[in-house]
């Protein structure tokens, strides 16, 4: 109680231990620690079969036969299945546009796409069967960039198209095409004392998520089938399943497995189809799990771009325009391609004040392989040239690149290309300035009193250099990026939750369909849950599609939007509880006639703290239960012609400094530092804040100086589908994260949050980028950077 | 074929194991110890790191036929492995457990999704405390790696950790808190003796 | 598929004998990671992991003989003063996790480019002790790698040993890959010092069909370090010494440009790697001299 005799005013929940703000361990740290969590691929079934895919060993072709009966006779094998054998007219999914064959029809656009499946009682069975398949294939010329796919004479990679971007869309191999237009650039050009122009170019980057694709399905009573599995979201999965089987929703019934990461590579079907598909015609239930080399193939890819930027300033230093043009490659599906388009041009130009503003952004249909969603997509592309970009501007107008950054720094108010206000805070300068502000990581750290330590010294364990032609190299960038399903959308979340006493105990049910993917949303919801109900134990149901949506796990919105349903459900049940409370002991004391009534602590206290009763008497035998849809504000698509319009609900921001070691002579990068400063509105759970923040500066650096899916341009073949030669960043390539957290309340949000995944990815690519550039000198206008980039020998 | 082999303790056999099957297989679709996890399946990222007669591997790497006779120690149970290395036991995997431990461990009571009341090893509890799961699927091969560097380096460097640790790969934590995760379990050892 | 599971060297080499197509494993590195991603289904596996031989070593007057087995957890822990080169290229292999269990005589077997062990057995100097049932050969390292791919072993031969030549100076190699760790080589570099018969070996890798020495620049150091009285004298290398050295080291190769590396890359990594390793060495033979020296 206070002890200077002034009232303290309760909030509901800040009594309350394990709520929001506490860094709450997840619940289902035990079970993955003892290895005892179910994930997707550790899923078993007595009498269950094994799914094998035969993929496409070419990009583009047509399919002039196919012949599976050496494969259906090999003992063992209980089904194969071809385009032949689907058993409704829906043939096809997609995330927006369903132009994915479930199995190839007469024709394959990449490399590995699906063209039969197999069932058999051991894996190896299965991929035998499935190499017995003969295939011919008729190969047609290949289309992998924008001049092949927009010639004149262009083969088309999806003929008939008829979904609501081709009448928009210069091209058929267009997917969709979003301007920008802003004010005058042309006019706005003449006030510009210095112009910068530029061209990028952005590798394929995998998500590299390591629980591979898999899942179970399982063959029901009622004809209907049970699928267990991991994905970023069940009912958007269902959607694309379901017609495709011929069942009705409510016969395909979904529960999430444990998910080994995920990045946006789950946000599109993989294994699903092909697993249900299988286990209804064989009545058997079916395993697929996909191995490292087929995952390659198996989900989409962050679109790799081409960017042309032109930035203008005045020599005091203040940006005239920017004119860009973002041409992603979409590769042989649309996949999530129109919604990368939207996010690429809204947030073209960074996090800067610019008044006139020309962005065109298209994505292309190509035979290379599809790619979409992946952590803070279109806007990690154009945020690696937009950087690139301030680093020239500055350097030609002799100013600080932090500096110059600040000057032109959007804020709370500044009008975005879109024509959108950012209406809450928007701490651009702040965070550059705070990310500065960190303390330096020591020089020569690998020097000791035994020579070298070479695993701090670029080239690590193999031992390339002992410091010789080692420079050190300072870079600094920053982001935005919008949280949540934008463009009009209609992104929301369910919450069940359910209180009751069990053993004397006020227990909270949340019930959500949220895909846990490693965010630590589990974490959240009990911390909300808590908060909002005052009980100390919450038990996390099993995400399944028995509780309506709750939309995807990406985008950064999931603490948002199912966060704020929980949220939202738990005020409900508070409310009802104290209904109950008032029916039950109104008459006892007046309080329960006020307005201001909490749960704390497993009671029932008034906002001066008095208690009035045990949640437990209050319930007795009762369970109140509420399931709730959720929404946050409405926004709006873009104009087609103009970009026009309030399309984002949320933006987030972080800032990056890297620091790096680079051997000059050997192109070797040794990532010393990525400090980071990041504005998350509040911190429900701080340790999982860093987990986010520091893993997506991880992701980032990847891009930055090793990770691509290699693409042979004549092909159109993925010439490394491998850990072996797709690399991703070991504990000797990740240096130490420093985190500053910002936390700017943003009132439209639950809480004030802000989403927090994605900024990281964005800045930290171009942080390494510049950084590399001030140890080396070279302008660098490619991710990743690789040693012949560094030596000329590329 | 069958194989015979020793798993956290316990005699296991294997029937009708096709020749090409990785031990990672076998533990995990005929032993139902799926603990072990299948990441890449080429020896690049450690999710499958078991102890092989004490010594750290990628259980992929290591043919079923291979283990005929030898000892393996998996995640499920490093926990009782680590109380036999803290009891004066030995910590070489070698000397085994009676089939009734053995069956007991598995069952120690896990009464919610949380699990409360599991027995942990210091470095799993570390890895928990410190936040070091997030997706969890390197985890399991985090664990045993770095509880074997623990054993061999009660006091290392953050150098020395990083290179311990070089073999397993992590896509969701940037691999900070893995290595506070470590820190502080060499520290709690470290006051423990 | 077929596991075998000899109990003995004298088995292995009958079962050898007796099914020349079955495929060695021991380590299981390049052999499982065939077999899990569908590229290889070899009638006869030949399991060698319990053939105590393979895993022991000795060091001789000259030479260790190095059981094709010994891990190279073993190698780099027991044997940096014998094989320095080889050890530190040990460290270079992989994961911890592979080094625990690969062996020098998967990479021989394998025979990829890109085996870490082979520029450090070549700059060393090794010969590869191959046994059949008709008997025991030497190979010489150098007369070992015949092809892409390919070695030098007959069918129904498998590796028993290494014979390495104990270091008689300084050693060092260097490996560029695209990460810090566990990464398989763009190009490789070894070197070793052999003061007393006052000759520089070398070895490469990666950056031709084969692992390679390169002649020249060996033959040329040679020639310089001789002319110059280095050897007694001690002096520092003359850059323009090192330079044409690192430069007869970077024509030695003959590489491709593959999804790891250009060739133009891999040239010049060997040259820049030619030149440091050869500095390395050297101011520590100097180090040597000066310090066995002040004790006389």
């Amino acid at each position: 109680m206070p002890t200077n005799g002034a009232p303290t005013k309760i909030t509901q929940g800040s009594q309350t231990k394990g709520g929001i703000g506490e860094s709450t361990l997840r619940p289902d740290g035990i079970l993955k620690v003892t290895g005892e969590f179910a994930y997707s691929s550790d899923m078993w079934h007595e009498d269950m079969l094994w799914g094998q895919i035969l993929r496409s060993t070419v990009a583009h072709a047509e399919i002039v036969s196919i012949d599976t009966s050496e494969a259906l006779a090999t003992p063992g094998v209980y089904a194969v299945m071809t385009y032949d054998d689907l058993p409704t007219e829906v043939k096809n999914y997609g995330l927006e546009i369903q132009d994915t064959p479930v199995l190839a029809h007469g024709k394959v656009r990449h490399h590995g796409e699906p063209v039969a499946v197999v069932a058999a009682d051991h894996p190896e069975t299965a991929r035998r069967a499935a190499a017995k398949i003969k295939v011919e294939y008729r190969e047609l010329p290949v289309i992998t960039d924008e001049a092949s796919a927009t010639a004149p004479d262009a083969i088309l990679v999806h003929e008939n198209r008829t979904d609501h971007h081709v009448g928009h869309v210069p091209h058929p191999n267009i997917v969709h095409r979003q301007p920008i237009i802003r004010g005058d650039v042309t006019q706005a050009a003449r006030k510009a004392d210095v112009v910068v122009r530029g061209e990028y170019s952005f590798g394929m980057q995998d998500q590299a998520f390591l629980g591979p694709e898999s899942g179970l399905a399982v063959p029901e009573e009622d004809g209907g089938v049970h699928l267990y599995i991991a994905t970023q979201w069940l009912h958007s999965d269902l959607r694309q399943i379901a017609p495709v089987l011929g069942l009705p929703e409510e016969k395909v019934r979904m529960t999430l497995a444990g998910v080994g990461g995920a990045f946006g590579g789950r946000e599109d079907l993989s294994m699903q189809i092909h697993a249900c598909l299988l286990a209804l015609r064989t009545g058997k239930p079916v395993k697929i799990v996909y191995n490292r080399f087929e995952s390659f193939f198996g989900h989409v890819h962050r679109h790799p771009a081409r960017l042309y930027y032109e930035h203008g300033a005045t020599k005091e230093g203040k940006l005239t325009h920017v004119k860009c043009r973002i041409v992603l490659d979409g590769g042989a599906y649309a996949s999530a391609s129109p919604a990368v388009v939207g996010n690429a041009a809204s947030l073209g130009i960074g996090p800067y004040v610019v008044d006139d503003v020309e962005v065109e952004a298209i994505a292309l249909y190509t035979n290379n392989p599809p790619c979409g969603a992946m952590r803070g997509f279109g806007a990690v592309q154009a945020c690696f040239a937009y950087e690139a970009q301030m680093d020239k501007v500055a350097q030609r107008l002799g100013m600080d690149p932090v500096e110059f950054r600040q000057l032109n720094a959007m804020e709370q108010g500044t009008i975005m290309p879109t024509g959108q206000p950012v209406d809450s805070p928007a701490p651009v300068a702040e965070l550059l300035r705070r990310v500065k502000a960190m303390p330096m990581p020591p020089e020569r750290q690998w020097e000791s009193s035994e020579g070298a330590d070479v695993r701090q010294l670029p080239g690590g364990l193999s031992n390339t250099t002992h410091g010789e032609g080692v420079v050190r190299g300072v870079g600094y960038a920053v982001g935005i990026k919008n949280v949540g399903f934008s463009e009009g959308f209609d992104d929301y979340s369910t919450a069940r939750v359910r209180m009751e006493v069990i053993a004397g105990e006020p227990v909270a049910t949340v019930h959500t369909a949220m895909a846990e993917v490693g965010q630590g949303g589990v974490t959240v919801h009990a911390q909300i849950a808590r908060t909002e109900l005052g009980v100390a134990q919450v038990t996390i149901h099993p995400a399944d599609t028995r509780v309506g949506s709750a939309g995807s796990t990406s985008a950064s919105r999931q603490t948002y939007v199912t966060g704020g349903a929980v949220k939202n459900a738990c005020e409900l049940v508070r409310e009802k509880v104290l209904e109950i409370g008032r029916r039950k002991f109104g008459s006892y004391h007046p309080a329960w006639a006020g307005a201001e009534l909490l749960l704390e602590g497993g009671k029932v206290v008034t906002d001066g703290g008095e208690v009035l009763a045990d949640l437990a008497d209050v319930l007795g035998e009762e369970a109140v239960e509420v399931e709730e849809e959720w929404r946050h504000r409405p926004t709006e698509a873009f104009d087609l012609r103009t970009g026009q319009g309030f399309g984002h609900v949320q933006y987030s921001f972080a800032a990056h400094r890297a620091v790096v070691e680079v051997d000059t002579e050997l192109g070797m990068v040794k990532v010393v530092e990525l400090a980071c400063a990041q504005d998350v509105g509040k911190a429900l759970n701080p340790l999982s804040v860093l987990g986010q923040i520091q893993g997506g500066t991880a992701q980032g650096l990847g891009i930055a100086v090793m990770e691509e899916i290699v693409v042979d341009p004549k092909t159109a073949k993925v010439r490394n589908p491998s850990f072996t030669d797709y690399l991703i960043p070991t504990i000797l390539d990740t240096p130490t994260i420093p985190v500053d957290v910002l936390e700017l309340a943003d009132d439209h949000a639950p809480y004030g949050l802000r989403g927090v995944g994605e900024a990281p990815t964005l800045s930290s690519t171009p942080a390494v980028l510049a950084a590399i550039r001030n140890a080396t000198g070279l302008e660098l206008n490619r991710t990743p950077v690789r040693p012949e980039h560094l030596t000329g020998t590329s | 074929m069958r194989v015979n082999f020793t798993v956290n303790g316990r005699p296991q056999e294997a029937d009708d194991v096709w020749e090409g099957e990785s031990l990672l297989y076998v533990l995990r679709e005929r032993l139902g110890l799926p603990g072990s996890k299948n990441a890449c399946e080429q020896g690049e990222c450690g999710s499958c790191t078991v102890r092989l007669d004490g010594v750290p591997v990628c259980a992929c790497l290591v043919a079923a036929g291979q283990v005929e006779g030898r000892e393996v120690v998996t995640v499920e149970g490093l926990a009782e492995y680590a109380k036999q290395r803290a009891e004066g036991g030995c910590g070489t995997g070698a000397c085994g457990t009676t089939l009734q431990d053995a069956r007991q461990w598995r069952a120690t009571g896990t009464d919610s999704q949380a699990g409360q009341g599991t027995e942990l090893s210091p470095i799993q509890q570390a890895f928990i405390d410190a936040g070091a799961v997030q997706c969890g699927f390197c985890t399991p091969g985090l664990l045993v790696a770095a509880d074997e560097m623990l054993e061999r380096h009660p006091n290392p460097s953050d150098a020395d950790i990083r290179e311990a640790l070089s073999g397993n790969l992590c896509r969701c934590t940037g691999y900070e808190k893995i290595m506070d995760a470590v820190r502080l379990a060499a520290a709690r050892q470290g006051e423990a003796v | 598929m077929d596991f075998l599971r000899p109990a003995s060297w004298e088995e292995a080499l009958a079962a050898k004998a007796e099914h020349p197509t079955a495929v060695p494993i021991a380590g299981g590195t390049d052999v499982m990671v065939e077999i899990n991603f569908d590229h290889r289904r070899p009638e006869y596996l030949l399991d060698l992991t319990r053939v105590g031989d393979l895993y022991e070593w000795e060091a001789g007057e000259d030479s260790v003989r190095l059981g094709a087995s010994v891990p190279y957890t073993k190698i780099m822990e027991n044997l940096r003063t014998e094989l320095p080169g080889l050890a530190l290229a040990s460290h270079t292999v992989a994961s911890p996790q592979i080094r625990n269990r690969g062996g020098v005589g998967g990479n021989l077997g394998t025979a990829s480019p890109a085996g870490d062990a082979h520029p450090a057995l070549l700059a060393a100097g090794a010969e590869v002790e191959a046994e059949s049932v008709r008997g025991t050969r030497l190979i010489p390292i150098d007369a070992f790698y015949t092809g892409v791919k390919r070695n030098a072993l007959a069918a129904d031969e498998l590796i028993r040993a290494v014979h390495i030549k104990k270091a008689d100076g300084p050693q060092q190699f260097s490996k560029v890959g695209t990460r810090n760790a566990m990464v398989i080589a763009v190009c490789a570099f070894g070197i070793a010092l052999h003061p007393e018969t006052r000759t520089v070996r070398t070895g490469i890798g990666s950056a031709a069909p084969t692992p390679v020495r390169a002649k020249a620049a060996e033959e040329f150091l040679n020639a310089a370090l001789d002319e110059g009285g280095f050897w007694d004298n001690g002096k520092i290398i003359t850059p323009s010494v090192a330079k044409q050295f690192a430069d007869l080291c970077a024509g030695a190769c003959n590489p491709i440009d593959d999804v790891r590396g250009t060739a133009s890359y891999r040239r010049h990594a060997v040259g820049v790697m030619a030149r440091r390793t050869l500095t390395w060495t050297w101011e520590s033979y100097r180090g040597a001299r000066r310090h066995t020296e002040g004790a006389a």
